[in-house]
C-alpha cells in the first residue's frame, strides 16, 4: 500500500510529466491560455492516460511478450488511438452532459506525446498492472495540476505589459521556467 | 512553390522550433548536449523525409476520412526501424536519447507535415519539404543545446565519442576551463529559459528586418509572426 501511495506522490510531484520529465509540451503550451480549457483537458488528459497505460499493459505482456517488443511503439499507438476514439463515442452516446465538457478536448489528447511517453516509460521500467495504472493516473494528475497553474498564470500574464519582443511565445517559456524550477523543490521528496 | 521558397519555408520562416513552436518535447527535453540534440535531430529528420516521401506517394489511394491513421502507421513504422538502426549503430546515443526515439511518432510537426504538405503535392517537393523542415529543427535542436551545453558544462560537442568511437573524445572543445557549471542551464528549467531566449531573438530579428522591409512593401506584415503563431 505504502508503495503505491510513494508512486503518487512520485509521479504527481518529483516526477511530474511536464515539468520534470518533459513530456505533453503541445496542450502544455497550446491549451494554457484559458483557465477553463484547461481545466477540462486535464480531466480529458486524466481519464485517457490511465485507460491507455491499463490497455498498453495488456497488449505488452499478453500480446507482444519479450519476442516482439520492438512492436511497443507501434501498438500503443494504434491502441491509444482507438482508447481515444471508443471514448469519445461511449460519452457521447451515454453521458451528454460529460461529453460537453470533454468531447472537444479527446481529439486533441492524440497530439500529446505523454499519452505514449507513460506507456513505454512503464513498459521500460516493467511496472505491474496496478502500478502501470497508477502511473497512467498520478501522471495525469500531476499533468493537470501544472495546466491549471500554467494557465491561471498566463491568464494573469495577459493584463500585465511585456516587452514587444517577449511577447507571446518567450514570455511563456520564462513562466514555464520558473513553475518548472519551482517544482524542482520536491526533489528527494520520494526516492524514485 | 519552388524548392527555393519550400527551403527557406523550413529552415526560417515555418521553422518548426521556432515558429509552429510544434514537437516542443524532444526540442526542449533532449537538448542538454549538442549531441544529443543533433543526433535526435537527425533521426527526426529521416523519419519526416521519408513519411513526407511515402505519403505522397500514396496520397491518392488512402480514402480521405482514414487518412490520419494511415498516416501514423506509416511515421510508426518508420520511426520503429530508425529506432532498431539506432540501438544497432549509435548504441550509446540510443542509450541517452531512451524513449524520445519512439516518442518521434507522437511529434505533432511529423504528422503536421505530412497533413498540410505531403498530401497535397507530388513526391519530390514533399521529400524537399520534409527534409527542410527536418534540417530547420535540427538547428535549432543544436543551437539550444549548444548554449544550454556551454552554460551547464563549459564544453562542446561532449559526448561525441558516443557516435564516433573513443578517438573523437579530442574532438571535444573547452568554452571556459576549469567551469564547475551552471546546473540550472542542464535542468528542465534551463530548456524552458533557453527556448524562450532563442524566440525573443528571432521576434527581435523579424522586428528588425520587418521595419526596414515594412518602407519598401506590404506594411501589413507584422514582424511578430512567431507571436500570433502562437496560439
Amino acid at each position: 500500500m505504502e508503495k503505491y501511495f510513494l508512486i503518487l506522490i512520485g509521479t504527481v510531484f518529483v516526477n511530474n510529466i511536464a515539468l520534470a520529465k518533459i513530456l505533453g509540451m503541445c496542450p502544455f503550451f497550446g491549451v494554457t491560455k484559458r483557465l477553463e480549457v484547461a481545466t477540462g483537458m486535464g480531466f480529458a488528459t486524466a481519464f485517457v492516460l490511465t485507460v491507455g497505460s491499463g490497455a498498453s499493459y495488456l497488449i505488452d505482456t499478453y500480446l507482444l511478450g519479450p519476442d516482439l517488443a520492438y512492436l511497443r511503439t507501434f501498438s500503443f499507438i494504434v491502441a491509444i488511438a482507438s482508447v481515444v476514439q471508443l471514448t469519445e463515442m461511449y460519452v457521447k452516446k451515454s453521458s451528454p452532459l460529460l461529453y460537453q465538457t470533454l468531447g472537444i478536448y479527446l481529439p486533441l489528447i492524440t497530439t500529446n506525446c505523454a499519452v505514449l511517453g507513460i506507456p513505454l516509460l512503464n513498459a521500460q521500467e516493467n511496472h505491474n498492472f496496478i502500478e502501470s495504472l497508477l502511473f497512467g493516473f498520478g501522471g495525469a494528475t500531476g499533468f493537470s495540476l501544472v495546466l491549471v497553474l500554467f494557465a491561471s498564470m498566463r491568464e494573469r500574464l495577459e493584463g500585465a505589459s511585456v516587452p514587444e519582443v517577449f511577447k507571446g511565445g518567450p514570455i511563456a517559456m520564462a513562466t514555464a521556467s520558473l513553475l518548472s524550477l519551482s517544482f524542482m523543490g520536491f526533489a528527494g521528496l520520494v526516492k524514485v | 512553390m519552388s524548392y527555393k521558397e519550400i527551403a527557406w519555408n523550413g529552415l526560417w520562416k515555418n521553422n518548426v522550433g521556432l515558429v509552429q513552436l510544434l514537437g516542443l518535447c524532444p526540442l526542449l527535453a533532449v537538448t542538454t548536449s549538442v549531441v544529443n540534440g543533433v543526433g535526435l535531430g537527425l533521426a527526426t529528420t529521416f523519419v519526416m523525409t521519408m513519411s513526407n516521401g511515402i505519403v505522397s506517394l500514396a496520397r491518392n489511394h488512402v480514402p480521405h476520412e482514414i487518412r490520419i491513421p494511415v498516416f501514423i502507421l506509416i511515421i510508426a513504422a518508420l520511426v520503429t526501424l530508425t529506432d532498431l538502426a539506432m540501438n544497432a549503430y549509435v548504441h550509446h546515443l540510443y542509450l541517452v536519447l531512451g524513449i524520445y526515439i519512439p516518442l518521434i511518432v507522437a511529434n505533432c510537426s511529423v504528422l503536421g507535415r505530412t497533413e498540410v504538405f505531403a498530401a497535397k503535392n507530388p513526391v519530390l517537393p514533399s521529400l524537399m519539404d520534409g527534409l527542410m523542415m527536418g534540417v530547420g529543427a535540427t538547428i535549432v535542436l543544436g543551437i539550444l543545446g549548444g548554449v544550454r551545453e556551454a552554460f551547464g558544462l563549459g564544453t562542446l560537442f561532449s559526448g561525441i565519442n558516443m557516435v564516433f568511437g573513443e578517438a573523437a573524445k579530442s574532438w571535444v572543445i573547452t568554452v571556459v576551463p576549469d567551469y564547475h557549471g551552471i546546473l540550472y542551464a542542464i535542468l528542465p528549467p534551463g530548456a524552458f529559459l533557453g527556448l524562450g531566449a532563442l524566440l525573443a531573438i528571432k521576434n527581435w530579428i523579424s522586428l528588425h528586418g520587418s521595419s526596414k522591409a515594412l518602407q519598401a512593401e506590404n506594411p501589413s506584415v507584422s514582424g511578430l509572426d512567431s507571436a500570433a503563431a502562437f496560439h
